[in-house]
């Protein structure tokens, strides 16, 4: 599908890419991985013909890129920016059209395709077509950017560090979507990241470069398992389960399992009660079938409850909770992330394994760095 | 004879005064911004001649109007034409500053993104870099006007006519009725104007862009 043929690249005296050459199969989804200034972001926009190589031969089915017109060829690969760059003065649906516009489809055939990619990702049009990029979260502009590079359904999509600037739970949700997206729609991706999580999560296959080279081009798990280098070793870092990395932890290897939960027909008072008697501001509240329901602060409980009242009706949701099985460094971005102490870890049924406070978190990133400590 | 009596005595030659005024800052700021707008873009894609060009224009600012006029004076007469001429000298500047600056400090994704997905060099210009630099442009354009209103009374020295026809009577006569029948109206022009171009912009900015909405 894409071809790369002893590509080279200089900025004056310093070389950027050094004779890349490598085949991206169709349907392929590609991560390009490497430190800044390794010419990964080169590579990229050498395809769409934003930078145009000093030596070597790019193919896109076969056919060389340098023969083609730019702008042209732009329109026929979906590119994605970290700044997102939806354009301000245009709706969402002006700017998820563009392309199509610029290719000069009908109307109505514009329309749908904005109505089919909203409902792609969740978005409803009455509520988002309308609204201007700056009403909405960066999340939500992001979708719409990704959609923008769908709209003409280009069968390579270019995606330059698209999520780098999103607050990890926000980033969580727009991989699973990518991926899904992608699956669904069988597209070519080359992403580009620095991120080596998002690279494993997303990848069928990882290009690591260093500068102005690739190092390594591998699936995800023979990356894992036979790292080429050693700079590719400290990107994998604690995803090493031997050698001199880390090894992989997950949420359920450093909660706490002592918590003190009660069921959602308690009353004020008990609350209280055992609150005190436990030294804690706060419980974590069950469903009849043990279940989680949500938490509840002495806060809470001083300002709003009365005595004799079932706790349910103070119970609040924003404690953020995570799978047993989530990667300890997703879990760790969501306590930092969060307003609260702590983020509750769920078993499979949804009933509380434990809590991950940031002490449990500190204890546990000294046990991976000295062995155990008290 | 108070000032009313004055006006409405002299009614006819105010109103005749006040439209050549009109005609004198629509025409120099029309043709000032035929002139500038292009050049200002022109300047965008020529970043090395921009500097050299808008230190020009600057300089231009800085001669003194009579200077200017007596010039004109000297080179072509009296008339409407000389006084057009200068008043349009001085309404390129702001127009072009803002013109220049407001397409040049378009922040880089909204470009970057226009040609990734492959819009043409003129459509990433129309569709993209003039909307969101438009408020900025007509910011200029207000300047120019309000400023243009005022330097226009200069005008009425070299035989161009406008208000400052009247001041000029008032002032050579001490008469300050006079010269409150060039000025009261100038100052009232300048301030019209000033707000139907500031609507003109609240009009035309891009609702994506407006700060408070409706």
């Amino acid at each position: 599908m894409i071809k790369f043929q002893n590509v080279s690249k200089c900025y004056g005296h310093t070389a950027i890419l050094k004779n890349i050459s490598f085949d991206i199969k169709q349907g392929e989804f590609v991560v390009l991985i490497g430190p800044s200034g390794c010419g990964k972001t080169t590579t990229l926009k050498t395809i769409n013909r934003l930078i145009e190589p000093d030596n070597g031969k790019i193919f896109i089915d076969g056919k060389d890129i340098t023969k083609a017109n730019p702008v042209e060829l732009r329109r026929t690969i979906g590119y994605v920016i970290q700044q997102i760059g939806l354009f301000p003065n245009m709706t969402v649906e002006q700017n998820i059209s563009i392309v199509p516009k610029l290719l000069k489809y009908p109307k109505q055939k514009c329309q749908e395709i904005v109505q089919d990619l909203l409902a792609l990702v969740d978005m409803p049009y009455e509520e988002n077509a309308h609204k201007y990029p700056t009403e909405l979260s960066g999340g939500q502009q992001q979708r719409i950017g990704v959609l923008r590079a769908l709209a003409a359904s280009p069968p390579i999509i270019l995606m330059d560090e698209p999520f780098g600037a999103l607050d990890p739970i926000t980033r969580d949700s727009l991989q699973e979507e990518i991926k899904r997206i992608q699956k669904k729609l069988k597209k070519t991706i080359v992403f580009v990241t620095h991120d080596m999580d998002e690279a494993l999560r997303l990848a069928d296959t990882i290009i690591f470069m260093n500068n102005g080279k690739i190092v390594q081009m591998a699936s995800p798990e023979e990356m894992l398992q036979n790292p080429a280098d050693s700079i590719i070793k400290s990107f994998l870092g604690k995803h090493m389960d031997n050698g001199n990395g880390v090894p992989k932890l997950f949420a359920e290897d450093f909660m706490k399992t002592k918590v003190f939960k009660v069921p959602r027909t308690s009353r004020t008072l008990e609350c209280i009660k055992l609150m005190s008697s436990k030294d804690v501001n706060s419980l974590v509240v069950l469903n009849d079938d043990d279940t989680y329901l949500g938490t509840v602060s002495i806060e809470d409980i001083k300002a709003l409850g009365k005595p004799g009242k079932e706790i349910a009706e103070l119970v609040t949701n924003d404690v953020i909770t995570v799978s047993r099985k989530e990667g300890a460094q997703i879990a760790f971005d969501k306590l930092l992330s969060s307003k609260s102490n702590y983020v509750i870890v769920l078993n499979d049924n949804q009933t509380v394994a434990g809590l991950i406070t940031r002490t449990s978190m500190a204890k546990a990133l000294g046990e991976a760095l000295w062995g155990e400590v008290l | 004879m108070s000032f009313i009596e004055f006006v409405s005595k002299n009614y006819n030659e105010i109103l005749k005064s006040l439209v050549r005024h009109i005609e004198l800052v629509g025409i120099s700021i029309l043709i000032g911004i035929l002139i500038s707008i292009p050049l200002g873009i022109f300047l965008t894609r020529h970043k090395r001649v921009a500097g050299p060009v808008l230190a020009l224009a600057g300089t231009i600012q800085t001669i003194p109007g009579l200077v200017m006029l007596g010039f004109a004076l000297v080179l072509i007469g009296i008339g409407m034409l000389p006084a057009i001429i200068v008043l349009t000298l001085y309404a390129i500047l702001p127009i072009l500053r803002n013109t220049y600056t407001g397409i040049t400090e378009v922040d880089k994704s909204y470009t970057e993104a226009s040609r990734g997905i492959g819009m043409t060099n003129m459509q990433t210009l129309f569709k993209v870099e003039i909307p969101i630099a438009l408020p900025t442009i007509i910011t200029g354009i207000r300047l120019s006007t309000v400023y243009i209103v005022s330097w226009a009374t200069l005008a009425g020295l070299i035989g161009a006519g406008g208000l400052g026809d009247l001041i000029w009577t008032g002032l050579s006569t001490y008469n300050t009725k006079y010269i409150l029948a060039g000025a009261v109206p100038s100052a009232i022009l300048a301030f019209i104007l000033n707000g139907l171009i500031g609507l003109l912009e609240r009009i035309l900015t891009p609702r994506g862009l407006r700060r408070s909405r409706i």
